[in-house]
C-alpha cells in the first residue's frame, strides 16, 4: 500500500486558516490502513480544527467526508454536488488523491493533510517500512523476492557492497543489508547457484528517470 | 463505604478503557466538558491484556492535540486503580475536580457561548 504519515496540525492550520468553509476529505484505502487519513483521522482532525478556530473567535465551517478512494473518477464524482459549499478541501488521501481531486475540481483549492512517504508494508501496528519503489521493471524473480532497488541504500543490483557488516547496512545499524537478506533467502531456498548469475545493467527508463510514467492497456480500455 | 466525590463528574461506563478513543475525548471538549479522565485497571492487570495501555497512549495523543489547539493537554488525565479501591476512585475524582478548577473552564465552552451571544 501507499504509506503516509500525519502532518502536524500547526502546518494544516496555516494552510487553511484563510478559508471559512473547509471540507476534510478522507480516503478509505491505504491511508486508512496506515492510520493517517481514514474516517477516524478525518474525525479527529475536524474536531481539533473546529475547536481551534472557535477558540480563535473565527467562524469556520469544517465538514467531514470520507470517500472509498480518491484516485478514481467515480468516487470523486460523489461530492460534485456539494463542493460548491466549500472554499477549500483538505484531502487526507495520498499525493495521488490530492492531485486527482485538484485536477477534477479546477477552481477549488485543495491542500494535502498528510505526507505521502512510500510503498510499504505494515510490519506491526504503528510501524510501516518500504518495500517497493515502483521502478517499472520488477527484478524480484532474480533476487529471491527481496528488492535491492527499494531496500539497498545504493540500489546495487549485484551486491552486497563493502559497507555490509554483520547483515546490516553502513548507513545505519538498524537497516538490514538487502543483499544479506537476499543471500540468506537464496540459501534457504537452495538456490545459491542463482547468486552466480550477474544481473545486467537495469533499464531505468521505466523508473522516474524517464519522466512521469503511464500504463496504457488497450485490452481493457473501452 | 459511603464515600463522597464531586457531583460535577459524569461517569461514562465502557467495557474497558481500551474502548476510549481520541475522538471520544475531543468530542467531549467540543461539547463543553472542562476535563476528561479515564480510570482504567492497574497496568499489567487488564482483563483484555492491553486495553489500559492503549488508553494511556490515546490520552497522550489527545493531550498533544489539545495543547496544539490551545485547549490545554492538562485537562486530560489517565488514572489506574483496581476495582476494589473505592477510596482511591473518590480520591482521583477529587484530585481531578481540584485540577480542573485550577485550570478554569474549557475555553471552547466560553468561545461557543460568545459565538451564540
Amino acid at each position: 500500500m501507499i504509506v503516509a504519515d500525519k502532518k502536524p496540525i500547526e502546518e494544516i492550520i496555516k494552510e487553511i486558516e484563510s478559508y471559512n468553509r473547509v471540507l476534510i476529505l478522507g480516503c478509505n484505502e491505504c491511508v486508512t490502513v496506515c492510520e493517517a487519513g481514514g474516517k477516524k483521522e478525518v474525525g479527529i482532525l475536524a474536531s481539533a480544527l473546529r475547536m481551534y478556530f472557535l477558540n480563535q473567535g473565527k467562524d469556520v465551517k469544517i465538514d467531514e467526508v470520507t470517500l472509498e478512494r480518491q484516485c478514481d473518477h467515480e468516487y470523486l464524482e460523489e461530492i460534485r454536488d456539494r463542493v460548491d459549499k466549500y472554499d477549500a478541501v483538505l484531502s487526507l488521501a495520498c499525493g495521488v488523491g490530492v492531485q486527482f481531486m485538484a485536477e477534477k475540481y479546477q477552481t477549488l483549492p485543495v491542500y494535502p493533510g498528510v505526507n505521502t512517504c512510500f510503498l510499504g508494508v505494515t510490519e506491526k501496528r504503528g510501524l510501516w517500512t518500504e518495500r517497493c519503489q515502483a521502478c517499472g521493471k520488477c527484478i524480484l524473480a532474480k533476487t529471491a523476492g527481496i528488492c535491492p532497488v527499494s531496500r539497498c541504500a545504493k540500489r546495487i543490483l549485484n551486491g552486497p557492497c563493502g559497507g555490509s557488516t554483520n547483515g546490516k547496512c553502513e548507513i545505519s545499524k538498524e537497516v538490514d543489508c538487502a543483499w544479506q537478506l537476499i543471500i540468506d533467502r537464496l540459501k534457504a531456498l537452495g538456490k545459491m547457484d542463482d547468486y552466480e548469475n550477474i544481473i545486467p545493467l537495469k533499464d531505468w527508463s521505466t523508473d522516474r528517470a524517464g519522466g512521469p510514467r503511464k500504463v496504457a492497456r488497450e485490452d481493457v480500455q473501452l | 463505604m459511603r464515600l463522597n466525590y464531586p457531583t460535577n463528574i459524569k461517569i461514562i461506563r465502557v467495557p474497558c478503557t481500551g474502548k476510549v478513543d481520541i475522538l471520544h475525548i475531543l468530542r467531549a471538549f467540543e461539547k463543553g466538558a472542562d476535563g476528561v479522565y479515564a480510570v482504567g485497571c492497574m497496568e499489567g492487570e487488564c482483563h483484555y491484556n492491553s486495553g489500559n495501555l492503549r488508553a494511556r497512549k490515546r490520552i497522550e495523543q489527545a493531550k498533544k492535540i489539545l495543547d496544539t489547539i490551545g485547549v490545554g493537554g492538562e485537562r486530560v488525565q489517565m488514572r489506574n486503580l483496581s476495582s476494589a479501591e473505592g477510596p482511591r476512585f473518590a480520591q482521583y475524582a477529587s484530585e481531578m475536580d481540584e485540577l480542573i478548577r485550577k485550570l478554569g473552564p474549557n475555553p471552547i465552552k466560553l468561545a461557543s457561548k460568545k459565538k451564540a451571544a
